[in-house]
């Protein structure tokens, strides 16, 4: 990674460098307000996905956003809501090493055994 | 253990060769990846003005909000244009990925160091105006905006998917509202074609100067940020449009507009791109209105995020007191 570049919260590197409109002298207050990322679980039976992110000032402000930003014509049942800087991500690269210990590992899937076509419920 | 780190390239050559692959394969940019100064720098224009347009495009429609014609409009309006606002946010939020600061964003727009689509710049005159432009601006929107779900950078994507389906019923309701219209009075039915008169050109010029003209088309459509051109874009739409256009029993002010037969294609006349240039450089009918309406609803609502920000620090401590 070059050092303009700061991995930073659920949102991974964010680049630092000169052209990044961050200029602007902070006059308003929702600049502190954290960032947010949203998890919306579509309907019962299904993992809660993320969705995107919102800044608010407070964890319950945070939820109701979600719901207008987020939910507006029933795509979900539940809204999870975490602050972006308390995620813990792999690395600053979606193609990490970390995973590439799996690729040599073939008989770790079903395709790897070789049966014969006759034996039935395989 | 130490984490191993084969092929884990460092030098920017490598990192772009990396990146030219992932756009190669037809595979998505994350906010994590490596990308060009280039790359990142278009995506942070492009959607911040996309985000600019969804918030100014809340304007025209919403000055008609008190004045709807009936409950059943006016519901249907204030849910088209809370969309509007929920659309900004989407978008706002995929250029934060870059790097970008909404707050910042927000204050370029009022600085008028970032522009917004140059559509909203006209007037809204009568109730027909919200039917033409669901039917015609929304229309032009929806035909710019399907090929960016393909978009390669992966959050704009997912936005734009999020988008499009809501476009649908921004469409769908202003061409109901020009039937409905249509089927009643003669003052009606001219208001109708009148809106169409005036929204018609400015719908064309949506989809921005023609290709010869369009400096950063070429770079946009090799990254897969953009998947067509300006023109193929216009045309498309064109052809779209001339069907409803005659279903609705309207007149679209243009008398070069003819069928071609080779080609299958409507053909349209020239378009004023002096008009186009001389609104998008700030002077249309309604740029300082926009713009001063917008520096309010920030400086008005102020207290607003000031009040949030001081309950929220004040809580803070008895929330933190109770997890414990």
């Amino acid at each position: 990674m070059s050092t303009d570049v700061t991995a930073e919260g659920g949102h991974g590197a964010i680049p630092t460098g000169p052209e990044v409109p961050t200029t602007t002298s902070p006059s308003v207050a929702r600049r502190d307000w954290p960032l947010y990322e949203v998890f919306v679980r579509g309907k019962r039976g299904l993992n809660h996905v993320h969705v995107g992110s919102l800044h608010a000032p407070d964890d319950e402000m945070a939820v109701h956003a979600a719901r207008d930003v987020y939910t507006r014509r029933n795509e979900g049942v539940s809204i999870w809501v975490v602050r972006a800087a308390d995620i813990t991500a792999s690395s600053p690269d979606e193609k990490d090493p970390m995973f590439a210990p799996s690729g040599d590992k073939v008989y770790r899937h079903p395709t790897f055994y070789e049966i014969p076509e006759d034996v039935p419920h395989m | 253990m130490s984490a191993p780190t084969l092929d884990r390239p460092t030098d920017e050559a490598a990192l772009q060769q990396q990146f030219d692959a992932t756009i190669a394969a037809d595979r998505r940019i994350e906010p994590r990846d490596w990308m060009p100064e280039g790359y990142r720098k278009t995506l942070v224009r492009q959607i911040a003005q996309h985000a600019h347009s969804e918030i100014i495009g809340m304007q025209p429609e919403g000055d008609w909000l008190l004045a709807a014609p009936s409950l059943r409009r006016k519901a249907i309006l204030l849910a088209k244009v809370q969309d509007e606002a929920g659309h900004g946010m989407y978008l706002y939020s995929a250029a934060e990925t870059l790097g970008a600061d909404r707050a910042d964003l927000t204050d370029k727009l009022i600085e008028s160091k970032q522009k917004y689509s140059s559509i909203f710049n006209y007037p809204t005159l009568t109730y027909a105006d919200v039917g033409v432009i669901g039917w015609l601006v929304d229309g032009a929107a929806i035909c710019n905006q399907v090929p960016l779900c393909r978009s390669s950078y992966g959050p704009y994507a997912r936005a734009m998917i999020r988008i499009c389906k809501e476009e649908s019923f921004h469409q769908r309701q202003g061409y109901e509202l020009l039937m409905t219209m249509m089927s009643g009075t003669p003052a009606q039915r001219a208001m109708v074609q009148d809106a169409v008169d005036r929204w018609w050109w400015p719908s064309l010029m949506m989809f921005g100067p023609p290709d010869d003209d369009s400096p950063n088309s070429a770079q946009s459509m090799a990254w897969g940020i953009k998947r067509h051109s300006n023109d193929e874009l216009r045309q498309r739409y064109v052809d779209m449009s001339v069907p409803q256009a005659q279903f609705l029993g309207v007149t679209l002010p243009d008398p070069d507009l003819h069928f071609d037969e080779e080609t299958g294609h409507w053909r349209f006349g020239a378009i004023d791109w002096d008009e186009f240039k001389r609104v998008v450089s700030g002077n249309g009918p309604a740029n300082a209105e926009r713009i001063r309406r917008r520096r309010a609803a920030r400086d008005d609502n102020a207290w607003v995020t000031e009040a949030a920000t001081a309950y929220a620090a004040k809580h803070a401590g008895a929330a933190v007191g109770s997890a414990a």
